[in-house]
């Protein structure tokens, strides 16, 4: 199983098995952008996001 | 089937119980009561019930006995006649604020009259299934619960029952608040030209449902402020508190995440992307669903906690309608899976 943490939220995240290194992943909790560092170890951290002027 | 009949079934919370409740699929409605519109079809008074009913309102003084009577009637009425309603049926769920509070003294302090029926209180379990599973699935009296307090009382859950709160520091709750709380009656601040448009803090301390929050969070330094604003249903409570020292981002999460992981009802809104990113009653009208979110600044330990709900929902018939679920060992979703509209 490819199990990591979201390092926003700390929710467990499961890695579909296809996942490839590099690839940009959204976390089911929290919605930040993830990107996949390494599989093994798997390693995932925050990924830029697209700063929207939102609300006001 | 169980069978159930609504007293007082001309009014809001009446009304919205009589939509859930003939549409659940285990229950059986026998009668909806109302002096003021007796013998008139149910739709007449609730016109999205056209085609789902031919129940006529009936005589308060002519019930029949049934396996779960809900008591849907203006606040204090239910605590003057409750011994002659007990030989109607099994179970009582009664939403207005007669059997709320646990204490006769603080029923006094909070509604200012004594209680009618104080050896009554400690005989109903508050009705909210996020704090009182376990009691409310055993009872066969349950009182409801005030809209405003359940706003609050989910939004500050996931933090008191993480024990995360500073308690030196106040908690204040900002509530924002749409007309259908006012009820069926009104009065000239419900016409539409003195409500529409308002942003109208008619309450900045002292609100009665403050109690509630009180009894249940076991809070003592808090304040409920309540602002009307141009909503019909709607909730929103928006409470500040503030963390203990070196309480973070993950300790909220945790916390929140627990609270939705056990609620089938409560939901964590708190999105990076698109239009809505925190909790907003808009998109709640008509269903039971809480939804709840946070913010914190780290330099300070200020949390923001939100809580959105429809006031007539979870707010008050369809927790009501929950609670029924459990005192019956239904699954306590049942009847009340309806999602909400969106765009609306």
């Amino acid at each position: 199983m490819l199990n990591a943490n979201c390092p926003e939220c700390d929710a467990d995240i499961t890695l579909d098995p296809s996942a490839e290194v590099g690839e940009i992943i959204v976390c089911p909790d929290c919605g930040v952008d993830l990107e996949i560092i390494s599989l093994n170890p798997v390693k995932i951290d925050l990924a830029p996001m697209e700063q929207e002027d939102w609300g006001e | 089937m169980t069978t159930v009949s609504i007293i007082g079934g001309s009014g809001y919370g009446g009304g919205e119980l009589l939509r859930l409740l003939l549409s659940h699929p285990n229950v059986e409605v026998k009668q909806a009561t109302s002096r003021s519109h007796l013998g008139e079809y149910v739709y007449q008074v609730h016109p999205n019930l056209r085609k789902r009913t031919q129940i006529k309102f009936s005589d308060p003084f002519n019930l029949e006995t049934v396996d779960v009577l809900f008591l849907a009637q203006p606040h204090g009425q239910a605590q003057h006649n409750i011994e002659q309603l007990v030989p109607l049926a099994d179970k009582i769920i009664d939403l207005s604020a007669d059997f709320r509070l646990r204490s006769a003294e603080d029923y006094q302090k909070w509604y200012g009259e004594p209680h009618a029926a104080p050896g009554w209180l400690e005989k109903f379990v508050y009705g909210l299934p996020e704090l009182h599973r376990g009691e409310i699935a055993g009872a066969r009296y349950v009182s409801g619960v005030g809209c405003n307090a359940t706003a609050s009382n989910l939004a500050l859950l996931p933090l008191v029952k993480a024990g995360l709160i500073d308690l030196s520091a106040p908690v204040i709750v900002e509530i924002k608040l749409g007309s259908s709380e006012s009820g069926v009656e009104g009065n000239t601040g419900s016409l539409h030209a003195e409500r529409a448009n308002v942003i109208r803090t008619f309450s900045a301390f002292g609100h009665r449902h403050t109690a509630e929050v009180m009894q249940e969070l076991g809070l003592t330094d808090i304040s409920l402020t309540m602002t009307a604003v141009d909503l019909v249903r709607g909730v929103l409570a928006t409470a500040h508190a503030r963390v203990k020292p070196g309480v973070g981002q993950k300790d909220l999460w945790k916390a929140y995440r627990a609270v939705a992981t056990e609620n089938p009802f409560v939901r964590v809104v708190k999105e990076q992307r698109g239009i809505y990113r925190v909790p907003e009653p808009k998109i709640l009208s008509g269903s039971n669903y809480a939804d709840i979110g946070f913010d914190l600044d780290e330099s300070n330990g200020h949390v923001v906690s939100m809580c959105a709900i429809d006031n007539l929902m979870k707010g008050a018939a369809g927790t009501a309608v929950q609670c029924m679920n459990l005192m019956l060992g239904l699954d306590e979703t049942t009847g009340l899976e309806f999602a909400g509209l969106h765009p609306l």
